[in-house]
């Protein structure tokens, strides 16, 4: 682990640098997804993990992070946007749908969304 | 001192921070607001990328919008049994460890891609800034004035911007706001 944080303060961060933090991110928004039991919790989990992508693209395509003809360019931070966009309509959706899901059940906790099983 | 690198650690650690905050909280509103930071150290990584215009859409779209979005629907819900729900020491322990396993295989990948490692000879150098908010809406608007010089004419051809994708997402998005103020509308009693 020694070539992860050598010299951290005093050389260049490059791309996996901020792939870790988008991995993080990704990480923290499925244990969130997966463990939380408010249906707004699993919500905020879903923003988690399309932040941490949403570094990546940003990472990739940052020409202060790359050498010369490897960096995305444009591409990575058009997507980026696309992506934020998205996750505004999602998040309207699935706010959307917790309403309604409580004016009906009478509660948040997604372990009781269970009508439709058979 | 590296102040590029100072300010990552400084952005990227209060990001890593916040998210594995909203993970441990219990209370949704604490959770919210541990968000709320998380995405602002975001944006503050993507400003230190040179990505400045989406650094500014993140800040106004996520942490203005989007978040204004989920505290209001956590008002609208926070009944005293909901504001705090607990799960089971035994699947907040599995999910852990299926997380950690998963951003294991992440960072080691990272760290083993050549192409990812830092570069002392960047494209651009650190101290130029990048106008990006023309080149974007240029593309958006279908031209690709960043890809003029582009040499291969056939990969020229397929670069012509990004018209068609936003014009999708934007009635996307009408269609989706609309379906969501429909699905949340109050409903009247039929007695």
């Amino acid at each position: 682990m020694n070539f992860l944080l050598a010299n951290l303060l005093s050389e260049p961060v490059g791309v996996a640098h901020y792939m870790v933090v988008g991995a993080v991110l990704f990480t923290c928004g499925i244990v969130c997804m997966a463990t939380k039991r408010n249906a707004l919790g699993v919500l905020m989990g879903v923003e988690l993990v399309l932040n941490g992508a949403n570094i990546n693209l940003i990472a990739m395509g940052s020409p202060y992070l790359q050498g010369e003809n490897a960096t995305l360019g444009l591409d990575g931070q058009l997507m980026a946007l696309f992506v934020i966009v998205l996750a505004a309509a999602e998040a309207a959706v699935l706010l959307a749908i917790t309403l309604n899901f409580y004016n009906s059940a009478g509660s948040v906790d997604i372990d009781q969304a269970d009508q439709l099983r058979g | 001192m590296h102040w590029p690198s100072f300010f990552f650690l400084l952005f990227g650690g209060f990001a890593c921070l916040f998210a594995v905050a909203v993970v441990l909280a219990s209370n949704i509103v604490r959770m919210a607001f541990y968000l709320v930071l998380s995405l602002a150290a975001t944006s503050g990584l993507f400003f230190l990328a040179g990505a400045d215009f989406v650094g500014a859409m993140q800040l106004m779209i996520y942490v203005g919008g989007t978040m204004v979005l989920l505290v209001f629907g956590v008002m609208l819900t926070s009944q005293s049994p909901f504001v705090s729900m607990r799960t089971s020491s035994g699947q907040m322990l599995t999910a852990l460890v299926l997380g950690g396993t998963l951003l294991f295989v992440l960072s080691f990948t990272a760290f083993h891609v050549p192409a990812w490692q830092p570069t002392h000879r960047p494209a651009v150098d650190p101290n130029t800034p990048l106008l990006t908010a023309t080149p974007i809406g240029m593309a958006l608007e279908g031209y690709r004035v960043d890809q003029l010089d582009q040499p291969d004419p056939r990969i020229r051809q397929g670069m012509s911007g990004y018209l068609f994708p936003f014009i999708i997402i934007s009635v996307h998005l009408l269609v989706v706001l609309v379906g969501a103020a429909y699905l949340a509308r109050a409903k009247r009693r039929s007695t």
